[in-house]
C-alpha cells in the first residue's frame, strides 16, 4: 500500500492533504491520501468510478462529514491552516473553498440574480449596491453575463443545463473563494457546454486554485496543469499532467490511461 | 496569502446550528410531551371520581347526577356496539373499495375516486350529523327499520318500534365516517405489496380476483387489520354526528332500534351542565378511559400498518 | 378444464362488480350530503347570514356573522400555536430522520391524529378553563392548535424530504450554516407544499365542534376579547340543528354549506398544488 508522493512541485502551496482517510460507516473510501495542490493552477483528479476521487474532493471543503456515518482523519492544509483543526469552522472553510457539483443545482425557488447573490445575502450582506456589483462580476467571470443580463429575475431553473452549471459557478465565485472544487462539472452537459466549462476553468485559474474531478481523461489532459490518479481509495500517481499522460511511472496509471481497465 | 485563523471559529458563523437543532428537536418532542400532558391532566382532574368509584365505574349502570352516583356501563356498551356495528358495515365496503382502487380501477378514475373518498373524511362531523338528523333518521324510521322488522323481526336485534333515532342510525353514520380511513390505509398497504408477489400469481394464470385473494390480501393482512383498528379508534371517539342521531339514553337494549348513548356523546352533552365537582370529575374520568383506549388502539394500528407499508422514509432512502 | 376456466372468469367478473358496487355505496352518502347541502343550504343563504348576529330564539331572521368571525379568530389562534410547532417539528423529522426522537415523535404524531377531538377539548378545559374559571376563545384556540400539530408536522416532513439533497449541498458548500440553509433555503423551497398542508389542516379544524363545546363555548354576540367565550360556525350549526325552530334548521344548513364549501375549495386547491409539487422532484 505504498503511495508515491509526487516530486516536489515548484509552486506556492494551495492545498496540502496529509494522510487523509475517509470512511462511510465501515467502508474505507480513502486510504491515506497525501497530495499538494498548487495555487492558481488547475489540478485534475482522475480515476475509475468508486475510486474515491469525489470523496477526496468533499474532504477538502468538509462536505464529506455531512453524510451520516461518515468520518475523516488526517489533515488538509489550506495555506497554513488545517481545515480539520479543532478550532476550524466548516462553515468558514466552505466560504474559502467553493464547490461546483456534478449536476447543476441552482436553488429552485430563486431567480438567477438571487441564486448568485445567495451566498452573500444569506450570510447577511445588506449593501444592495455591493451585492449587485458582485453578482455582475461573478456572472461575467462565469461567462454568463451576456446571456442572462436581460432576465436576471427569471428563475435559475429556466436556464439550459450548461447555463445552469455556469450559474452555479457564478454563485460559488460570488463569495470570492480562494479555491474552487469542481466535481465532474461537465458530465451532464453537451460537448459545446463542456468546452465552455473547461475554458472557464482555465481562465479562473488565473485568480484561484481549481481542483477538478473528472472521469474523462481527455478533459483532464485539456484542462489541467497537474493530474492525480486515484484507484481504490489511494493516490497512485501525481504529477504534471503532461508527464502523467505521456510517461506514467506506475503500471496501473498506464493501464488506466491507455484504457485497459476502468 | 491566507490570513491566519480565518477558518478558525472566532465568532463562528456556525454557532446557530446547535441551538437551531435543539429548537427543532423541542418542537418535535412537543407531540409526545403533549400526549403525556393530556394523560397527566386528565388523571389529575378525574381523581375525585377515580377515588370515589374506582373500577366499579365501568361495571355500574347508574348515572344519577342528583345522587352523585356515576357508572358508565351503558355508555361503554353504546360506544362499543355502535363502533362494532360501524365496522361490520364499513370493513367489507372499505375493503371492496380498496381492492377496486388498488387492483381494478382504470387510471383516469383513480384520482377522482380517491379524492371523493378523502372528501368524505373531510366533511365536518357536525355537518354529517345535521344530514343524519334531517335526512338519514327519517329514512331509517320510515323505510329501513320497517323493512328490517318485517323480514328479520324475529331477531331481538330488530325488534321494537322504529324510531329512526338510535343505535342503528348511529352505526350507519359512523360507518360512513370511518370507511375513508379503511379505504385509504388498505389501498396504501395493498399497493405496497411487491410486484413480484402479484406477478407470481398472475404468471400461474390466476385471475385478478384469485391474485388478490391469494397473493395481495394475505401479504397486506396486518396492514389491513391496522386500518381496521384505525377506523375503530375513530369510531370510538366520534362525537358530534353520533350524539345527534343516537338518542342519548343511557340504556342497554338488545334492539338496535332503541336509543343509546356513548362516552363522547355524554361528555359533549352534559359537561357544560355538570354542576358539581364530582359530576365533572366523572365525565373527565370517562374521557380519560376513552383517551387511553383510543391511544392504545391507534398505537396498535400504526404498528400493524408500518409492518407492511414502511414509511416513505425507508422506501426512499 | 375449459368449463372451469369459464367459472373462474365469471367469478372474477362478479367480484370486480362487487368492488365497484362497494365504491358506489361508499360514495353515495357523500353525494347525498353534498346534494342536500346544495339544495337546502343555498336557499337559506342570504346576505343577512354573513352580516347579522343571531336572532332571538324562535324568531326568523338573523345570521351567523359573529360565528364566522369567531371561527376565523379560533383558527388564527390555533395556527399561531400549531403552525410553528408543526413546521419546525416536521422539519426535524425530515432533516434528522433516523434519530430516536424522530421515530418517537413520528409515531406520537400519528397516534395523536387519532385521539378523539373531544378529549382535546377536555385537555384544554383542564389546562385553561379551570384555572381561569371561565370559557374563552383562547382555550378553544389551544384545543384546535394542538389538533393542528400532527397534520402540519407530517405533511411538512413529507414535503421537506422532497427537497433534493443537492439543494442543501449547494447552500452548505457556499459556507451557509446548517440552520440558515434549513430556514432560508430548504423550507422556502418546500414552501408551497407546506402551505398546502397547513391549509388542509386549518380546514379540518375549522369544522371541529366537539373540542369547542366547553372551551370556546359559543356566544350569541360579538366578542373582541380572546379571554371571553366566542362563537364558532360549527358550534352554531350544532346548536341550531338540535333546536326546535325551522328557521334555525335552515340556517344550520346554510352554515354547513359555508363550512363544506371552504373544505371543498381548500381540498381541491391542495390537490392541484400537490400535482404541481411533484414536478419539483
Amino acid at each position: 500500500m505504498q503511495t508515491r508522493t509526487p516530486a516536489l512541485i515548484d509552486h506556492t502551496t494551495g492545498i496540502q492533504a496529509q494522510d487523509v482517510h475517509a470512511w462511510f460507516d465501515r467502508l474505507h473510501a480513502l486510504r491515506g491520501i497525501s497530495m499538494t495542490v498548487p495555487e492558481r493552477k488547475v489540478t485534475a483528479v482522475i480515476g475509475p468510478s468508486g475510486c474515491g476521487k469525489s470523496t477526496f474532493l468533499r474532504c477538502i471543503n468538509r462536505m464529506h462529514e455531512l453524510v451520516p456515518e461518515a468520518r475523516v482523519s488526517g489533515r488538509v492544509l489550506l495555506g497554513q491552516e488545517n481545515v480539520y483543526d479543532e478550532a476550524a469552522d466548516p462553515v468558514l472553510v466552505r466560504r474559502r473553498i467553493g464547490m461546483v457539483f456534478q449536476k447543476a443545482n441552482p436553488f429552485p425557488t430563486m431567480s438567477i440574480y438571487n441564486n448568485v447573490a445567495a451566498g452573500l445575502t444569506l450570510a447577511g450582506e445588506r449593501d444592495r449596491r455591493k451585492v449587485e456589483q458582485i453578482v455582475e462580476q461573478s456572472l461575467r467571470a462565469a461567462a454568463l453575463w451576456d446571456e442572462v443580463k436581460d432576465r436576471l429575475h427569471k428563475p435559475g431553473t429556466s436556464l439550459s443545463g450548461g447555463q445552469q452549471q455556469r450559474l452555479c459557478i457564478a454563485r460559488a465565485l460570488a463569495v470570492s473563494p480562494e479555491v474552487l472544487l469542481m466535481d465532474e462539472p461537465a458530465s451532464a452537459l453537451d460537448p459545446a457546454s463542456t468546452l465552455r466549462i473547461e475554458e472557464l476553468a482555465r481562465e479562473l485559474a488565473n485568480d484561484i486554485t481549481i481542483v477538478i474531478v473528472t472521469h474523462n481523461m481527455q478533459q483532464a489532459a485539456r484542462v489541467s496543469d497537474f493530474t492525480g490518479f486515484f484507484l481504490d481509495g489511494e493516490l497512485i500517481e501525481y504529477g504534471p499532467t503532461n508527464d502523467l499522460f505521456t510517461k506514467p511511472r506506475d503500471r496501473r496509471t498506464e493501464d488506466y490511461i491507455t484504457g485497459r481497465f476502468g | 496569502m491566507s490570513v491566519a485563523g480565518r477558518v478558525a471559529a472566532g465568532s463562528s458563523a456556525r454557532t446557530g446550528d446547535r441551538p437551531f437543532q435543539l429548537l427543532l428537536a423541542v418542537m418535535a418532542a412537543a407531540v409526545p410531551l403533549i400526549i403525556g400532558a393530556v394523560l397527566v391532566a386528565l388523571i389529575a382532574a378525574a381523581s375525585p371520581a377515580i377515588q370515589r368509584f374506582g373500577v366499579g365505574f365501568f361495571v355500574t349502570s347508574t348515572w344519577d347526577p342528583v345522587a352523585e352516583e356515576f357508572g358508565v356501563l351503558p355508555f361503554i356498551y353504546g360506544t362499543l356496539v355502535s363502533s362494532a356495528l360501524a365496522l361490520l358495515i364499513a370493513v367489507p365496503l372499505g375493503l371492496g373499495v380498496a381492492i377496486f382502487l388498488a387492483e381494478l380501477v382504470p387510471g383516469w378514475l383513480r384520482a377522482p375516486i380517491t379524492f371523493f373518498v378523502e372528501l368524505l373524511a373531510a366533511i365536518p362531523s357536525v355537518v354529517i350529523g345535521l344530514w343524519g338528523i334531517f335526512v338519514l333518521v327519517p329514512w331509517v324510521r320510515t323505510t329501513l327499520e320497517p323493512l328490517l322488522k318485517s323480514t328479520l323481526g324475529f331477531l331481538p336485534l330488530f325488534s321494537g318500534p322504529p324510531l329512526g333515532i338510535g343505535m342503528l342510525t348511529a352505526g350507519l353514520i359512523l360507518a360512513a365516517m370511518v370507511v375513508p380511513f379503511i379505504v385509504a390505509v388498505s389501498t396504501e398497504v395493498m399497493r405496497a405489496v411487491p410486484r413480484a408477489q402479484r406477478e407470481g400469481a398472475l404468471a400461474l394464470g390466476a385471475t385478478m380476483w384469485e391474485t388478490t385473494r391469494t397473493a395481495v390480501l394475505p401479504y397486506a393482512r396486518s396492514g389491513i387489520i391496522g386500518a381496521i383498528f384505525l377506523a375503530l379508534a375513530r369510531a370510538l371517539g366520534e362525537t358530534m354526528a353520533v350524539t345527534m342521531v343516537i338518542g342519548n339514553v343511557p340504556q342497554i337494549k338488545a334492539s338496535l332500534f332503541a336509543p343509546a348513548y356513548t362516552i363522547p356523546a355524554v361528555i359533549a352533552n352534559e359537561f357544560t351542565e355538570a354542576t358539581s365537582d364530582l359530576y365533572v370529575a366523572a365525565l373527565i374520568y370517562a374521557g380519560l378511559v376513552l383517551f387511553i383506549v383510543t391511544v392504545a388502539v391507534n398505537a396498535l394500528a400504526r404498528l400493524l400498518v408500518s409492518r407492511v407499508a414502511r414509511g416513505p422514509a425507508q422506501i426512499r432512502e | 378444464m375449459q368449463r372451469r376456466y369459464l367459472v373462474r372468469r365469471w367469478k372474477n367478473r362478479v367480484m370486480a362488480g362487487v368492488t365497484f358496487l362497494c365504491t358506489l355505496a361508499v360514495l353515495t352518502p357523500l353525494f347525498l350530503i353534498l346534494a342536500f347541502l346544495a339544495s337546502t343550504g343555498l336557499s337559506a343563504l342570504n346576505w343577512d347570514f354573513f352580516t347579522k348576529l343571531p336572532g332571538a330564539a324562535g324568531e326568523p331572521g338573523g345570521g351567523m356573522a359573529n360565528a364566522i368571525v369567531g371561527t376565523l379568530v379560533l383558527i388564527t389562534l390555533a395556527g399561531v400555536i400549531g403552525i410553528p410547532i408543526g413546521v419546525l417539528g416536521g422539519t426535524f423529522l425530515s432533516e434528522y430522520p433516523n434519530t430516536r426522537l424522530s421515530h418517537t415523535a413520528r409515531f406520537a404524531a400519528d397516534v395523536m391524529n387519532g385521539i378523539p377531538s373531544i378529549v382535546m377539548g377536555l385537555f384544554a378545559y383542564v389546562l385553561i378553563v379551570l384555572p381561569m374559571h371561565h370559557f374563552s376563545a383562547l382555550s378553544g384556540g389551544v384545543a384546535l392548535g394542538i389538533m393542528l400539530i400532527p397534520t402540519v408536522m407530517r405533511t411538512t416532513e413529507e414535503i421537506v424530504r422532497l427537497v433534493p439533497q443537492s439543494v442543501r449541498e449547494a447552500s452548505l458548500a457556499l459556507g451557509i450554516p446548517i440552520w440558515k440553509t434549513t430556514l432560508r433555503v430548504v423550507i422556502p423551497t418546500a414552501a408551497a407544499g407546506i402551505v398546502t398542508g397547513i391549509m388542509v389542516g386549518l380546514a379540518r379544524i375549522a369544522g371541529e365542534t366537539a373540542p369547542l363545546l366547553f372551551t370556546a363555548f359559543g356566544n350569541r354576540f360579538w366578542n373582541r376579547d380572546i379571554l371571553q367565550p366566542i362563537a364558532a360556525l360549527p358550534l352554531q350549526i350544532f346548536a341550531y340543528a338540535i333546536s326546535p325552530f325551522d328557521d334555525w334548521h335552515r340556517q344550520a344548513w346554510a352554515g354547513a354549506l359555508v363550512l363544506v364549501t371552504i373544505v371543498l375549495i381548500v381540498n381541491i386547491t391542495a390537490r392541484y398544488a400537490a400535482g404541481r409539487q411533484v414536478k419539483l422532484r
